[in-house]
């Protein structure tokens, strides 16, 4: 083993989508390649230039683009962190680490992508790799809508806001049952009382669901337990009812964990 | 060039190994760093039985620095005996076993348990900041470290080492308590108890509403620590808090301290294990330093 290692990425393009939303495709050399394994659904750790800032920032992957050894970031300034990369510039440089995680399963058949909030960027290259017909549930504050156009080409796109501006008023699930949508297999990614929601709907639709969880991270890679959620049973690594969000996630099956 | 330590009576390839909790028990950062080139593994703290550890958000940045309340989350004595040491028997490296416990009996459990496996040295926590019962509950009061030091050295097969915590008034009676009652070796410093507020939420930032504070932030309070302690007892020190580079854990050996370990930087850095050692071998080679222990406690 021992081959990883942190890759030196460059910054290609960034832009803002929308009030403290940011795009950016970051190329990768050659012999670090962190874009030629990715999979929808997977993260990277995105590590700060400014030292002080110690713990690399896990970000979804957006896009990807192996032809080019690019990956595609769409992150929301969170913090001091996240304000440092939304001011690189094409050109700059940042260390990363990846792809980490694991990504969500393709599955045959029809399929509903619900992404809230901040949790939409992984739903876009999930929308362009599964094999079925696709349906995109995304939902908003208000008619801000980012990266909702980007999704068309690949899917019939839904929309839920909080203030009801735009699409069904209310939430992601509001809009899954104002559509009468169904599907064999739900994809979800956002805050943790949608993602209660969707397990919810799931589970009393007998619909099979993956979500994708987030929890605040230190090592990224599984060794120092911080990004823990709660398993329904008990787990084979830890031996207590916690899986690692990193590791053994991002991605889960709705049925094995606690929301 | 020779970079290998007598520790505690172990011999070592060179005075480098892991912040215990900061590397699992190596298998992740396998995919980073060999495991043999390090001196050794100081793995999670284990108990006797599995502990779930604290709700989250178990960790927060800090200015040059973190804070983490995980809560010695772990899986138990038998799955680690089983899986654990079988795994890191497979690299030339020392095996470093954190123990950790709520009671004394329950450190003794482990301890016992370790008695026939082949593992190098005992790490006691009795400094833990994150755990109601235990941990630092020992660690604070030196008749407390002198007892519980006597108490686990009687059933120890391994020779012990007593990692001190920096959250006591005075660092060298704590020393001076754990040589007294048999410790073999001293560690320090582990975190120091700190807290965040996230102002925009109105919350503590963890869960647990405190932590241990680690990082280079922690680095001078631990130089000094360290050598406050290694000056106060004739048992070898392990240097450990902030260490990122080479330099960083070059301050710690001139000190006194004889091996040194690297924590918080792993997540900085996933092959700041590795680098640190490179970075001792090239300080070495350009100061002309033939042995690593002309450094140790070099500093007077």
């Amino acid at each position: 083993m021992a081959e990883k290692k942190k890759s030196r990425a460059t910054v290609t393009s960034q832009v803002m989508l929308s009030e403290g939303i940011y795009s950016m495709w970051l190329k990768f050399p050659k012999e670090q390649d962190v874009a030629a394994t990715a999979v929808p659904g997977q993260f990277i750790s995105m590590y700060c230039n400014e030292g002080s800032r110690l713990l690399p920032r896990p970000i979804s992957i957006c896009e990807i683009n192996k032809e080019e050894r690019m990956l595609r970031v769409v992150y929301r300034i969170a913090g001091n962190g996240t304000q440092e990369f939304s001011k690189l510039l094409p050109g700059d440089t940042l260390d990363v680490v990846g792809p980490l995680g694991n990504g969500f399963t393709l599955k045959e058949g029809r399929s509903i992508l619900i992404g809230g909030g901040i949790g939409i960027p992984p739903m876009l290259e999930l929308a362009k790799s599964l094999p079925g017909e696709v349906t995109v549930v995304l939902g908003y504050r208000n008619d801000d809508l980012f990266l909702k156009e980007e999704f068309a080409p690949y899917a019939e796109v839904f929309v839920s806001t909080e203030d009801g501006s735009a699409g069904t008023k209310g939430n992601v699930i509001d809009a899954v049952k104002a559509n009468q949508l169904t599907a064999d297999t739900i994809y979800a990614c956002g805050p943790t009382p949608m993602l209660r929601g969707v397990k919810e709907f799931a589970l009393s639709n007998e619909i099979d669901a993956q979500v994708s969880m987030e929890e605040k991270m230190a090592c990224g890679i599984g060794a120092c337990l911080a990004c823990v959620c709660q398993s329904k049973e008990k787990d084979s690594h830890s031996n207590v009812n916690n899986k690692r969000v990193c590791k053994d996630g991002p991605v889960f099956d709705v049925r094995e964990i606690e929301l | 060039m020779n970079l290998s330590v007598d520790f505690a009576g172990v011999s070592m390839k060179n005075p480098v190994t892991t912040a215990s909790g900061t590397f699992g028990s190596g298998a992740e950062y396998n995919e980073f760093v060999d495991l043999s080139r390090l001196g050794a593994v100081t793995t999670k703290g284990v108990a006797n039985v599995p502990w779930p550890g604290n709700p989250t958000p178990r960790i927060c940045e800090t200015y040059g620095g973190m804070l983490n309340a995980i809560g010695l989350q772990n899986p138990g004595i038998d799955v680690f005996v089983e899986r654990d040491i079988p795994f890191l028997k497979q690299y030339d490296t020392n095996i470093i076993v954190n123990v950790c416990g709520k009671t004394p009996e329950e450190y003794i459990a482990v301890v016992e348990r370790l008695a026939q496996e082949d593992v190098a040295l005992l790490e006691i926590n009795i400094s833990c900041p994150n755990v109601k019962a235990g941990g630092i509950a020992f660690g604070q009061d030196p008749k407390q470290v002198e007892k519980i030091t006597r108490q686990i050295k009687e059933k120890a097969k391994q020779p012990i080492i007593m990692k001190l915590s920096p959250n006591v008034t005075d660092i060298t009676e704590m020393a001076k308590a754990a040589e007294a009652g048999g410790a073999d070796a001293i560690s320090l410093i582990n975190t120091l108890t700190g807290m965040k507020i996230d102002i925009n939420r109105r919350k503590f930032a963890l869960a647990n509403k405190t932590g241990g504070m680690s990082g280079p932030a922690v680095k001078p309070v631990a130089v000094r620590m360290v050598y406050q302690a290694a000056h106060a007892v004739s048992i070898p020190v392990l240097g450990m808090g902030g260490i990122q580079t080479a330099e960083d854990a070059l301050e710690f050996i001139m000190a006194g301290a004889t091996m040194v370990a690297v924590g918080t930087a792993n997540f900085h850095n996933p092959t700041a294990t590795t680098d640190v050692i490179s970075g001792i071998e090239a300080f070495m080679k350009e100061h002309q330093v033939k042995d690593i222990k002309e450094l140790i406690g070099c500093v007077e």
